[in-house]
């Protein structure tokens, strides 16, 4: 499991995806091809907003109550994400900015998984 | 290509069936069918086994080829296929028995589907497989949660209700009660419900199919070959399957299944109906919502006015549209990859006159099978 998160960790530390220079959307997570304009896509990666809002939301209730968000960043990029914030407290269409958070870990022995969550704006 | 019949249909008890393993239960249901079909295992040509996941329900791969032996075909050496898409894997396997059928190839072809997944590991957790592990589940997106995230969206743009949810499964259930094989025989009320407890808000334990046991098999032959053996063939009139973005975040609009739109557009075109023809429907209520969408999807319902249905009634067992009158995921049960294909023995049995209790009058049925959130969609129309 350790070299799948370590390939990854520039994208889970921080928002990355990709943009299309030929058709302007953007993509989350990055991809290497555009799927809508495929073999005439000008693909490059870039930095995502570090601010949206939350288009919906549950709170998974497997152990510790956890927000598990469908969010909308400024730039209209969509992203399935965790919420750092009290289940209480989330509402659809409330400001949430990204932060540095640990996930988990692979067991005792296991690296610890850390990643982007999000939490509320203001 | 050939018109393509079924001629038999058989299923296991679905459920928690800790006294029976895997092979026994696809055996129990294969037999069924050939008997059904007064079929003897030499005759056929072919088989697709529907199966998401032995590798991590049994530990144990090659599926294909150890039910064509334990299924005593092994002397025959028939072609045996397993195919996978997530819990749309029962749904493939008709279509490519079907695709084999009608192109020609063979003439009589056996399409199983089958899980046992009691045995080994943790049932949701290898469902969840079935969304972008990477960038989905990762961050704790599993199956539930993502279809409660469409949910609260559905609830929050038309106004469809925790109640319109309940209604879903208390139909179900209701229905689920005149199904012998069904894993759960006994009704509900909607404050059940609401009673019970969350697992991804807005949804509840009782808004969730539980993840079962059980196998399915249909037989499958030509148009010739089936005049020849059945007084009572039905007739796979469409079986289309689409595909569509694996992650929720990447579909334009969350609450439309592209895939289910796709399957069901090109579906009735071939069959040459429209979705107001339908006379009963099988559809895939992984989670309430999903029967909702289904709805909507399929167009039996404008977009956003699907729960309409269930308040109406237009759905009930009684009603203009009865759907899933089998139980549907909810009441039979959902065995994974088996689902696809009991959902086309449902149909078969309702259109020839054999389904006892639960009997509806329809001429014209329509299956539903999803793969994970809807990156795989099979959509099947049935006639006799």
């Amino acid at each position: 499991m350790v070299p799948r998160f370590w390939r990854k960790i520039k994208y889970r530390y921080d928002l990355r995806g990709s943009y299309c220079e030929n058709c302007g959307n953007y993509h989350y997570p990055p991809r290497n091809f555009c799927p809508v304009c495929r073999r005439r896509g000008r693909v490059r990666e870039v930095k995502l907003p570090d601010e949206g809002r939350v288009l919906s939301y549950t709170v998974v209730r497997e152990g510790e109550p956890c927000v598990v968000a469908l969010i909308e960043l400024d730039n209209g990029v969509r992203i399935i994400s965790q919420l750092s914030c009290d289940p209480g407290e989330v509402r659809t269409g409330m400001r949430v900015r990204k932060a540095f958070r640990r996930y988990g870990e692979d067991g005792e022995d296991g690296i610890i998984n850390y990643g982007t969550k999000f939490v509320l704006a203001d | 290509m050939r018109r393509v019949a079924v001629v038999g249909v058989g299923y296991s008890q679905f459920g928690e069936l800790w006294d029976r393993g895997f092979r026994d239960i696809v055996l129990e249901a294969g037999a069924e069918a050939l008997a059904d079909a007064d079929l003897e295992g030499r005759e056929i040509e072919a088989m697709y086994v529907g199966n998401m996941s032995g590798g991590r329900y049994l530990g144990q791969e090659h599926i294909a080829a150890l039910i064509a032996d334990y299924a005593g075909l092994a002397e025959f050496g028939i072609p045996a296929t397993r195919v996978e898409a997530a819990d749309a894997s029962g749904g493939l396997a008709v279509r490519q028995a079907y695709m084999a059928v009608a192109s020609g190839l063979h003439d009589i072809v056996i399409a199983a589907g089958a899980e046992k997944v009691t045995d080994v590991g943790d049932p949701m957790e290898i469902l969840s497989a079935s969304v972008d592990m990477e960038w989905e589940r990762f961050v704790g997106g599993n199956l539930p949660a993502l279809y409660a995230i469409m949910a609260r969206m559905h609830m929050e743009s038309f106004g469809t209700t925790e109640e319109d949810l309940a209604m879903v499964s208390v139909k179900n259930h209701r229905n689920g009660v005149r199904n012998p094989k069904a894993q759960f025989r006994r009704e509900i009320r909607v404050e059940d419900v609401l009673k019970s407890p969350y697992v991804a808000d807005p949804l509840k334990l009782l808004d969730c199919a539980s993840i079962s046991d059980g196998a399915a098999a249909v037989i499958l032959a030509s148009e010739e070959v089936a005049r020849k053996i059945t007084d009572t063939p039905v007739y796979i009139e469409a079986c289309t399957q689409a595909s569509d973005y694996i992650a929720l975040h990447s579909r334009k609009d969350v609450l439309m299944m592209k895939a289910v739109v796709k399957a069901a557009r090109e579906a009735y075109k071939l069959a040459g109906i429209k979705a107001k023809d339908v006379q009963v429907a099988e559809v895939h209520d992984s989670f309430t919502i999903a029967e909702i969408l289904a709805y909507e999807d399929l167009g039996f319902a404008e977009k956003g006015r699907g729960a309409e249905l269930i308040r109406e009634g237009v759905t009930e067992i009684d009603g203009d549209l009865p759907v899933n009158p089998s139980g549907g995921l909810k009441a039979c049960g959902h065995a994974v990859g088996a689902t696809g294909v009991r959902q086309i023995v449902e149909l078969t049995l309702q259109l020839r006159g054999d389904a006892g209790k639960r009997q509806v009058d329809a001429e014209k049925g329509l299956a539903l099978n999803v793969g994970g959130t809807g990156a795989t969609a099979v959509v099947s129309i049935l006639g006799r």
